[in-house]
């Protein structure tokens, strides 16, 4: 993708992921709730507002009724530490916004350059602690994506177009983790026999074609992250029904 | 079909230079080293030119071509407009000697610096058999012709001299991760890699991956996976403390 498209996807995400991750209403339509919000660790979620009314979103209230702002400030940090240490997202973002290189034999606008040799870039090379952390909360939004096929009143059986996004949004991330380098390395990359692994290395086979598809599904994951959220929002404020299947 | 090309070619030498005006009669189907051959047999035979296969294989012919680091045995006229003038020049990381011949000595001395290749001594030397698996592996990295291309397009180098002591370059991160997927050798040059062979200083923006005329995947099967090794004795905090507790990864 061109620098100047992939840096504008990535500020406009930006840009909506802050408010609505500021926003601290709107989050929660039984059953949907956004990503953004989930899990949701503060007890002020038992309280959230949805349009004009009060709903008692799904929560553990580790921080008691003193944490008053935004609970999405909580979680935030490691799906956001996931994709700024990512392999595909450093490539993207050193091009676009840092100019380094600004494309290809193109000589670069800085007097000197120490890559990912020192704070705080090296710390991009913890980026399988963000993979691990990555994978529970894909685990909490399967569940989410599970719950959604009850009604309203808790019943199984219900499936709206809300459902429908909140699975694809669930498949997407899944496919965006075990797509990672790091997971590649983990599950097989680091051995030096595959002969001797062979469960290990089909695994690894199965890894890197996903793997040869990671900046497709690094956007394709970013972007519907964003709408899974605007969708909740709107079914969650009353601007739109969500449309019922069964 | 033959046609009059308009080439504009670095002239000089170390001591300094300017790209020249020419015009060549060039014929349909051939690439642009054809073209420098027509030059230098007709009006600049003194022109210095470094090539051998004229088939991509050999990794000599390699050249800046409006711009971007290319073989210029595999740059087929037919891919460029017939009435722009094609500008052709040294590699610019290197130090020119004449024209359009660099030195590239540097990486002679990068790979100098790789520790050799050290057989284990749990199994045994000679006949060493190896799973198809495993050699393809290490046969992806087999497949590079020295061109040295990638050298040339990082940024690490081509924009900061002074990074050049302390950085052996993707084409030699992939000789290093050859090495360390090699099932039969011993050797451990993770630290070695990081520390001073300056792979920290990549931040694996695949330019080397786009000019390479071989498509070896560098970054994503070389510097990645090494990347990953690094982080592996380096920044990982549970596998330090196994190892503390005398248990090898
Ligand atoms: S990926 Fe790394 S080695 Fe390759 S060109 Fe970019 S900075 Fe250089
Ligand atoms: S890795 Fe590719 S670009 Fe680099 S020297 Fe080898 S063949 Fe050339
Ligand atoms: S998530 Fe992109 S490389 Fe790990
Ligand atoms: S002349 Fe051998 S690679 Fe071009």
């Amino acid at each position: 993708m061109q620098p100047t498209i992939s840096g504008t996807v990535l500020l406009a995400f930006i840009a909506y992921s802050t408010w609505a991750a500021f926003a601290n209403s709107d989050y929660f339509a039984r059953p949907y709730i956004s990503p953004f919000y989930s899990p949701c660790l503060a007890s002020i979620c038992g309280s959230a507002r949805a349009g004009s009314q009060h709903v008692s979103a799904p929560h553990v209230g580790i921080f008691g009724p003193w944490w008053a702002i935004s609970p999405a400030i909580l979680v935030l940090i490691f799906p956001l530490g996931f994709r700024l240490t990512c392999y595909y997202y450093r490539r993207a973002y050193y091009r676009a916004f840092w100019q380094s290189p600004p494309a290809c034999a193109v000589g670069e606008p800085h007097k000197r350059y120490s890559g990912e040799t020192r704070f705080p870039l090296i710390l991009q090379n913890f980026h399988r602690y963000f993979f691990y952390f990555g994978l529970i909360f894909n685990a909490i939004l399967t569940y989410d994506a599970v719950v959604s096929f009850r009604s309203t009143t808790d019943k199984w059986g219900h499936m709206g177009l809300g459902t429908v996004v909140l699975v694809v949004n669930a498949a997407l991330l899944w496919l965006y983790s075990l797509s990672c380098h790091s997971c590649r390395h983990i599950v097989g990359g680091r051995l030096k026999h595959f002969s001797r692994h062979p469960i290990r290395f089909k695994f690894w086979g199965v890894v890197t074609k996903l793997n040869s598809r990671h900046m497709q599904l690094a956007w394709a994951s970013l972007i519907f992250v964003a709408l899974t959220d605007l969708y909740v929002r709107l079914v969650a404020s009353g601007t739109i029904t969500d449309p019922r299947f069964f | 079909m033959t046609y009059d090309l308009k080439l504009r070619v670095w002239r000089g030498d170390a001591s300094g230079g300017a790209l020249r005006d020419y015009t060549v009669p060039v014929d349909d189907g051939e690439v642009v080293l054809d073209a420098v051959h027509h030059l230098q047999a007709r009006e600049a035979g003194d022109m210095a030119v470094r090539w051998n296969c004229k088939a991509g294989k050999c990794g000599s012919c390699s050249a800046e071509i409006n711009g971007r680091p290319r073989l210029m045995c595999l740059a087929r006229l037919s891919t460029f407009e017939r009435d722009e003038p094609i500008t052709i020049t040294p590699l610019r990381t290197f130090p020119v000697v004449k024209d359009l011949v660099t030195d590239v000595g540097f990486n002679y001395r990068k790979a100098a610096e790789v520790p050799a290749f050290s057989p284990s001594a749990a199994q045994p030397q000679a006949p060493f058999k190896m799973a198809q698996i495993d050699v393809e592996r290490s046969q992806e990295f087999r497949k590079c012709i020295e061109c040295f291309l990638c050298q040339d397009t990082c940024h690490v180098i081509r924009d900061h001299e002074d990074n050049k002591a302390a950085f052996s370059g993707p084409r030699f991160f992939i000789r290093y991760a050859e090495l360390e997927m090699h099932p039969n050798d011993d050797g451990d040059r993770r630290q070695l890699v990081q520390q001073e062979r300056g792979l920290g200083l990549c931040n694996i923006t695949k330019c080397c991956s786009e000019v390479c005329p071989e498509h070896i995947k560098i970054t994503d099967n070389g510097i990645i996976p090494m990347k990953e090794r690094v982080a592996d004795v380096r920044y990982d905090p549970v596998r330090f403390f196994r190892r503390r507790q005398g248990n090898p990864s």
